[in-house]
């Protein structure tokens, strides 16, 4: 049996931080810098009311209207997210409901970042595999701008909130190939949130400011950022090469790189240590910032929409993420 | 790579300071320009050229370009 992507959308929040605004907060930013750096423009943010699986089920509702599943065949449903609106119960359990979805249906919330949209396609086509499944909703979600710090000008300017939807099924557009999936949970603290989960539940409160001025404290999302880009720099040949050889692919057998994104500067860094001309690496994070699991599903939309990626194409998609956990797959479209 | 072309490869990543400023004595951390994407522009060099990291905390400990520089050879 083959497993396909039958159908992706996304929905950002209607909420929008500007390099204009960015640039007046930090002062040492300007709009062109911000640009030229990141290669971000703006970026999507939620309203103190909205959460994740609000715009998650914005893309789902939109998904729904404009092609001609019904949700009514959707089996199984997966929502990968790190901003679930509760502790408990189960968000997608929620979301079942407020979508109308069947109730023979398995709901599960997925708890990873970067890596979360090919982990949750891994998963939806296991369960499709396994025959405890026909049709599954996986839908990623994440608002990281709710635990950065007003004064955190790396994160503001780099993350932005978003939300994915994707059908996964027996037929569809793309087909699904073979996972490379791995872990290494040495790399947690690098990026994490560290009060507000059974760990350590109440806040801190322990705000200081490192070097560079900017926040640090273990109520709001910490990102290391030298140890992530060595991270990413150095692990990502070995997994190109893994997913290749999985695929029983060759690098010149990829039309299309479409990767988890960072920002520009990482994605060019990364696009050269695996020597991929630009014109078959797709980057498409101007509008939207790094929205955590949702880069790849936003970027495979807008590369369908723009033309870049057509019918008949090979696409290899990697990811790198907190946890540490990455992963990598090809896309037969 | 020598310390002559660390020290270049180093001012190549800054796009207001000019070049002649940097030399190997320069004090990194006094410059206006350096800040946290400067710092991960000379920590994906170091990556590249020498095929190590370093860490933030390499980079506070470090005063001059020649520490640095000193410091990825002992690793």
């Amino acid at each position: 049996m083959k497993v396909y992507i039958k159908a992706i959308n996304y929905a950002l929040p209607e909420g929008v931080l500007t390099n204009e605004q960015v640039a007046a907060m930090f002062p040492d930013w300007t709009v062109e810098k911000i640009e030229k750096k990141l290669g971000i423009k703006q970026r999507h943010v939620t309203a103190e009311n909205e959460t994740a699986s609000d715009i998650a089920i914005k893309a789902a509702e939109q998904l729904f209207e404009t092609s001609s599943i019904d949700k009514s065949e959707i089996d199984y449903l997966i929502f990968v997210t790190q901003s679930a609106d509760y502790h408990l119960p189960t968000t997608a359990c929620v979301i079942q409901k407020r979508m109308e979805l069947s109730q023979n249906l398995t709901a599960i919330d997925v708890n990873l970042g970067c890596n979360g949209y090919i982990v949750g396609l891994s998963l939806a086509k296991a369960v499709i595999l396994a025959g405890q499944a026909k049709n599954v909703l996986l839908l990623t979600g994440e608002t990281y701008t709710k635990y950065m710090h007003e004064k955190d000008k790396s994160n503001r300017t780099i993350f932005g909130d978003g939300a994915s939807a994707t059908v996964v099924s027996t037929e569809g557009i793309a087909e699904i190939g073979e996972f490379v999936i791995g872990t290494d949970g040495e790399g947690a603290e690098n990026l994490i949130v560290k009060t507000g989960g059974a760990r350590h539940l109440q806040p801190a409160n322990d705000l200081k400011f490192d070097d560079f001025g900017n926040p640090l404290s273990s109520d709001n999302l910490y990102m290391d950022g030298p140890a992530i880009l060595n991270y990413s720099l150095e692990s990502i040949p070995a997994l190109f090469k893994d997913v290749l050889e999985k695929n029983r692919l060759s690098k010149d057998d990829i039309d299309l790189h479409v990767y988890h994104q960072a920002n520009i500067f990482l994605a060019n860094l990364e696009r050269k240590t695996l020597r991929i001309p630009p014109e078959k690496y797709y980057v498409n994070i101007e509008n939207t910032g790094n929205t955590v699991s949702s880069t790849i599903p936003i970027a495979l939309c807008e590369a369908m929409k723009d033309g870049k990626l057509t019918k008949g194409m090979t696409v290899l998609s990697i990811a790198q993420g907190l946890g540490y956990t990455w992963g990598g797959v090809v896309l037969f479209f | 790579m020598t310390l002559d072309e660390f020290v270049t490869a180093f001012a190549e990543e800054f796009d207001e300071t000019p070049a002649e400023q940097f030399k190997a004595d320069t004090v990194y951390k006094e410059l206006d320009e350096w800040g946290s994407l400067t710092a991960l522009s000379i920590v994906a060099l170091t990556m590249e050229n020498f095929g190590k990291k370093i860490t933030g905390a390499d980079l506070r400990a470090c005063n001059t370009i020649e520490d640095l520089f000193n410091l990825i050879q002992t690793k």
